[in-house]
């Protein structure tokens, strides 16, 4: 299926105009859910993590660093983009399963369109653009949560978790949640594009090609952080 | 000219088209009938390159389109308009940019030359009142007809119609047969329906091919069809007995003209 993206464009501003539709759609699209979960992801961590390191020889502000690898590391880009994998993914499989049962992919061919390219391709493009910055936000916004959080319950004051945040900061995390979301932005747009493409039938299959991409997307995001988790930790 | 020479399709063991050959000729309404499963859609499928043929030729002006690269397959396939069965309208687009994304991707010109031709195909099909709305606010006949402004934007020199009157009453269905005819003779085009329409057999079946599981077991126009004595035909086409009266009634009209007498004598 990839390999049959690659060709000249028949019109570039045609194909411009369809990757911006798409980062709107992918990126605004999935802004609010992706605020939701993450300040209150951020929130919920503060909590727990507070509510498990009750030992009075460990400062206060060790919380706030747990906190804070912890979303960097893994919550910020693997729980958003399993929720991006529901919302985009299956948006993804069910837009392409209805265009090819409604013949509108067939049409694109008739017309001498490379509908992979067309139609794949910017949803590819925009998700390795577009998901890697939710993930960004989703970051700052679970750190800004769990803050907040801290500071509602009387369990740190901002300082002291601004003083954790600081306290053995490592560059690299940054760098491996950023590769994380490449690489999850890319299976959340290939695999439900895979499954919606390629629907033979009706309704019902296009329902289930939505479900089945929603599955295996999650599989894979799972099954990639472990890989990634183990080779590049 | 498109012409069918040998094609062959199954799909697994199951063959669907044994063997075909058939010429659809220019400037010509050029029907496949046939019952369901006879292999029509298949047929038109395989002209328009939606499907590859197991083997055999289909040759547009005597080029061979099914052995030719992607490339010089997309050039031919710019001369192609179809209209599909749901007519297969983008459902995020208003009636006027339906129409429009063939000329924003392959067209040149201004914007205003672009909307100035759109309008010209939307008169043609007497919808440039629908021009704003969207293909979820107007009727199927609606969109078969910005189904076949869109398929003519580009002037293209083949015209497909797959199923072009399902779904629809007898008035509109006879509406778009007319339209589809005249557009034929107007721009001279190769028209190829896939249709079991008994109206637009009757009414625009200049030249018609009957597939009967697979093959084609008839050839020839909407008025060799009232005197043909192919049982399979007959059974299909006049299937009811008040269509078997009609064949009755227009085989003596038909006969009361000496060109048909001296025809069927000549038989």
């Amino acid at each position: 299926m990839l390999k049959g993206m690659f060709s000249r464009p028949e019109n570039m501003k045609m194909y411009w105009k369809e990757f911006m539709l798409q980062c709107v759609d992918i990126g605004i699209g999935s802004l609010g859910i992706v605020l939701i979960i993450s300040i209150f992801m951020g929130g919920v961590t503060t909590l727990q993590i507070s509510y498990q390191l009750v030992s009075p020889i460990i400062p206060k502000a060790t919380i706030a660093q747990v906190v804070r690898d912890t979303i960097i590391l893994e919550f910020a880009p693997t729980l958003t983009c399993i929720v991006l994998a529901g919302v985009v993914g299956s948006k993804i499989a069910s837009e392409l399963g209805n265009m090819r049962v409604s013949e509108q992919i067939d049409a694109l061919e008739i017309m001498g369109i490379n509908t992979k390219g067309y139609l794949i391709g910017p949803k590819i493009l925009a998700s390795l653009i577009m998901i890697p910055c939710l993930i960004a936000i989703a970051g700052f916004l679970g750190i800004w949560g769990g803050l907040e959080a801290g500071s509602l319950a009387n369990i740190l004051s901002p300082e002291e978790f601004m003083q954790g945040l600081r306290q053995e900061f490592k560059a690299y995390n940054i760098f491996f949640a950023l590769f994380k979301s490449f690489v999850f932005a890319f299976i959340i747009s290939t695999v439900p594009s895979y499954y919606g493409y390629n629907v033979q039938g009706g309704a019902l299959e296009i329902g289930k090609a939505s479900t089945t991409a929603v599955v295996v997307t999650c599989v894979l995001i799972l099954f990639m952080d472990y890989l990634l988790a183990a080779i590049l930790l | 000219m498109i012409e069918l020479v040998n094609i062959k399709k199954g799909f697994g063991d199951k063959v669907i088209l044994p063997e075909v050959s058939a010429k659809m000729e220019t400037g010509k309404v050029n029907l496949i009938i046939g019952a369901s499963g006879s292999g029509k859609t298949v047929m038109m499928k395989c002209m328009v390159g939606l499907m590859e043929v197991d083997s055999g030729k289909v040759l547009y002006e005597g080029k061979d389109f099914t052995g030719m690269e992607e490339k010089d397959r997309k050039e031919i396939r710019r001369e192609i308009g179809m209209l599909f069965q749901g007519s297969a309208l983008f459902d995020s687009m208003t009636v006027e940019q339906n129409v429009m994304f063939p000329l924003n991707m392959f067209g040149s010109g201004s914007l205003r030359d672009k909307k100035k031709r759109v309008m010209e195909c939307l008169e043609r099909v007497q919808l440039k009142d629908a021009a704003r709305k969207f293909p979820a606010e107007i009727s199927g006949g609606m969109k078969k007809r910005v189904g076949i402004a869109r398929a003519i934007v580009l002037n293209p020199k083949y015209l497909f119609c797959d199923e072009p009157n399902s779904g629809l009453d007898p008035q509109t269905s006879l509406l778009i047969d007319k339209l589809i005819k005249d557009i034929t003779k107007e721009f001279n085009i190769t028209t190829v329906i896939n249709t079991h329409d008994m109206n637009t057999v009757m009414e625009s079946g200049d030249h018609i091919v009957y597939m009967y599981q697979g093959r084609k077991q008839w050839e020839g126009s909407n008025k060799d069809i009232i005197f043909s004595k192919d049982e399979k035909l007959n059974d299909f086409i006049f299937a009811s007995d008040f269509l078997r009266e009609a064949k009755e009634i227009r085989q003596m009209e038909m006969f009361q003209q000496k060109d048909w007498r001296d025809k069927l004598k000549k038989d």
